[in-house]
C-alpha cells in the first residue's frame, strides 16, 4: 500500500484526533461555565489559570513544586515496586510463603495510605522520608497482589512443557514463570502509579515544605484560587502524561508478553 | 525389550469431598522402540491420565511404569509432550525461540541451536514463520511449533495428547498426513492419544482400545498391517476401521450411560 502525506496525516489524526477534540471541549466547557454559569472569582476560567500557570513556570515556582512531588513519587514508586515484585513472586510460587505473608498483605492493604500519614510524619518527620515511606506503602501491596495473581494464573501446561523439555526448577522460574508474569506486574505498577498521585497530594497537604499538595494548601490559606487551579490542572496533566507513558512502554516493550497466550 | 511398559498401573483421584474415583486400574501395555502407538478410547476413559503418568506429571497410585529399564519418577527430556491446546507455548518467544527452548536450557550454543531449530521448523513446514509470535499464528501452525519444539529436543519418545482435536477437519487431516511423514523420517517412538477411530487407523502401527471408565484398562490391541500412505477409501483401511469401531462401540455407549448425558 502506498501511503502519502495525506495517509500519514490521517493516521496521526485517527490516533490523536479524539484526544485533541476531547481536551479542547473540556477547556471550552470550563471557559463557558466560569464566564456565564458560575461567574465568580472562586471559579477562574482556564484562560486566567493558564496565564497564571505560565507566570509560575517563568519564575520557576511551579517547576520547583512539580519536581518535588515527582521526585517523591518516583523514589517511592521504584522502591515499592522493587520490593513488591520479588515478594509477590515468592508468594505466588510458594504456598508456605503465601500463608505466612498473606496476613500482612491482607491486613495492611485495607489501611489506606492516607490514614498512615499521621504515623509517617511522627516516625519520619515532615521531610522526604515520610513521603517516600507513604508512596512505598501505597505501591507495594498492589504490586505484590498483582504479581502473585500473575504467577498463579500461569497455565500449568507451560510449566509441564518446560519440565519435559529438560528445564530445571531455576530455569522454569527465570524462563517461564517470570516472563509469563510480566503483564500482571506492569498492570500492578500502573495502578500503583495512579494511587501514588493521590497519596502524595494528601501527604503534602498535611505536612510538606514544597510539592503540588503544598501549593494547593498555600492557595487555600492565602485565598489564591488561581494557584489552586494551576496545581489541580498540573496534577491532571501530569497523571495523564505519566499513565500514557506507562501504557506506551507496556505496549512497546511488553506487547509480546500478551496474557492471551 | 519394549521401550515402555505399564505394569498393573492404577490411578485413583480423590475429590474434595473425599470420594475416590479409580480412573484406571490394572492398566498394562507395552510400547516398542520406534513404534507409533495410538491409545484410543471414549471420552473420560482415562487416556490423558495414562499420558500424564508416563510424562511424569502425575504418579500412579499403584503399579509401575518402566522406560528403558528404569521406573518413571518425574518429567524428563526423554519424553517430549505435545499438548492438546496452545497454552503450553511461550507467547513472549517467537516461533523459532519456542522451538529452541529445550536446547537453550541445555546451553547449546546459539548458532547451533538456531540451526537445529530451523531444521525442525522446516520439517513441520513453518520455515518462513520463524519470527512470528504464537499469537500471530493459526491453530494448526501452533501445533506445528509444539511438534517442532519437542522434536528439536530429540527425546526418546513423543507423547501426544489429542494434538489435533481442536483443529478444523481439513487442517486435522493435513496434519495427520504430515505427522505420518515426520514419523516415517524420524522413526521416533510415539504414544498418541485420541478418541477418533479414523485418526487412530490413519496413524497407528498398533492401536490400544480402552474400556470406558472408571477402572479403565486396555480392552485389546489391534495391529494395523498397513504400510506406506494410508487412504480412507482403501478396503483394508475400512476393515480396520470397522474392527476397531466394533471394539469401541459398547465402551462409548457405557461411557455415555455413566455420564448420564447424551
Amino acid at each position: 500500500m502506498i501511503r502519502g502525506a495525506g495517509g500519514a496525516a490521517r493516521r496521526v489524526w485517527s490516533v490523536y484526533g479524539g484526544y485533541a477534540i476531547g481536551f479542547v471541549s473540556l477547556f471550552l466547557i470550563w471557559q463557558l461555565a466560569s464566564l456565564y454559569v458560575v461567574s465568580s472569582v472562586l471559579f477562574p476560567p482556564p484562560t486566567v489559570v493558564f496565564s497564571k500557570g505560565l507566570r509560575l513556570v517563568r519564575n520557576g515556582v511551579l517547576l520547583e513544586h512539580l519536581a518535588a512531588s515527582l521526585q517523591r513519587i518516583l523514589a517511592g514508586f521504584i522502591a515499592g515496586s522493587l520490593l513488591g515484585i520479588p515478594i509477590g513472586l515468592a508468594m505466588g510460587s510458594f504456598r508456605p510463603v503465601r500463608k505466612l505473608l498473606e496476613p500482612y498483605t491482607e491486613f495492611l492493604r485495607f489501611i489506606p495510605s492516607v490514614a498512615m500519614i499521621t504515623v509517617a510524619v511522627i516516625w519520619f518527620g515532615i521531610g522526604e522520608g515520610s513521603k517516600i515511606f507513604l508512596i512505598i506503602y501505597t505501591t507495594i501491596f498492589i504490586v505484590i497482589l498483582n504479581t502473585a495473581a500473575g504467577v498463579s494464573a500461569i497455565a500449568p501446561n507451560k510449566i509441564r512443557a518446560a519440565q519435559s523439555l529438560g528445564a530445571t526448577r531455576a530455569q522454569i522460574f527465570w524462563h517461564v514463570a517470570l516472563p509469563a508474569t510480566v503483564p500482571y506486574i506492569l498492570t500492578g505498577m500502573r495502578l500503583a502509579m495512579a494511587n501514588s498521585f493521590t497519596t502524595i497530594v494528601a501527604a503534602e497537604l498535611i505536612a510538606a515544605n514544597d510539592g503540588l499538595g503544598k501549593m494547593l494548601w498555600d492557595g487555600r490559606l492565602f485565598m489564591l484560587v488561581d494557584e489552586i487551579f494551576v496545581s489541580l490542572v498540573t496534577l491532571g496533566l501530569l497523571g495523564f502524561v505519566v499513565d500514557r507513558m506507562f501504557r506506551w512502554s507496556i505496549y512497546t516493550f511488553a506487547g509480546k508478553y500478551s496474557p492471551a497466550t | 525389550m519394549p521401550l515402555v511398559s505399564f505394569h498393573d498401573v492404577e490411578k485413583t483421584y480423590r475429590s474434595l469431598q473425599g470420594v475416590d474415583y479409580p480412573a484406571v486400574e490394572h492398566f498394562s501395555v507395552e510400547i516398542e522402540v520406534g513404534e507409533f502407538f495410538c491409545l484410543l478410547g471414549p471420552s473420560g476413559c482415562g487416556k490423558t491420565t495414562v499420558l500424564k503418568m508416563l510424562a511424569g506429571f502425575e504418579a500412579p497410585t499403584a503399579g509401575q511404569i518402566v522406560m528403558d529399564g528404569r521406573p518413571v519418577t518425574g518429567a524428563s527430556r526423554d519424553r517430549g509432550v505435545v499438548f492438546q491446546g496452545d497454552d503450553s507455548l511461550y507467547g513472549w518467544l517467537t516461533a523459532v525461540e519456542n522451538v529452541e527452548f529445550g536446547l537453550r536450557m541445555r546451553h547449546v550454543r546459539k548458532a547451533e541451536r538456531r540451526e537445529r531449530a530451523m531444521h525442525y521448523l522446516e520439517l513441520v513446514g513453518l520455515m518462513s514463520q520463524e519470527r512470528k509470535y504464537p499469537a500471530e499464528l493459526s491453530g494448526g501452525m501452533k501445533q506445528r511449533i509444539q511438534i517442532a519444539r519437542v522434536l528439536a529436543n530429540e527425546p526418546k519418545m513423543l507423547l501426544m495428547d489429542e494434538p489435533f482435536a481442536a483443529l478444523d477437519a481439513q487442517t486435522r487431516s493435513l496434519m495427520q498426513i504430515e505427522l505420518a511423514n515426520i514419523w516415517q523420517t524420524t522413526r521416533t517412538t510415539v504414544l498418541f492419544i485420541t478418541h477418533d477411530i479414523d485418526e487412530a487407523v490413519t496413524l497407528g502401527k498398533r492401536i490400544g482400545v480402552m474400556r470406558a471408565g472408571p477402572r479403565s484398562q486396555v480392552k485389546g490391541v489391534v495391529e494395523v498391517a498397513l504400510h506406506g500412505a494410508r487412504s480412507r477409501t482403501d478396503d483394508v483401511f475400512l476393515q480396520y476401521y470397522k474392527h476397531v469401531y466394533e471394539m469401541i462401540r459398547d465402551e462409548v455407549a457405557k461411557s455415555i450411560a455413566r455420564a448420564g448425558a447424551p
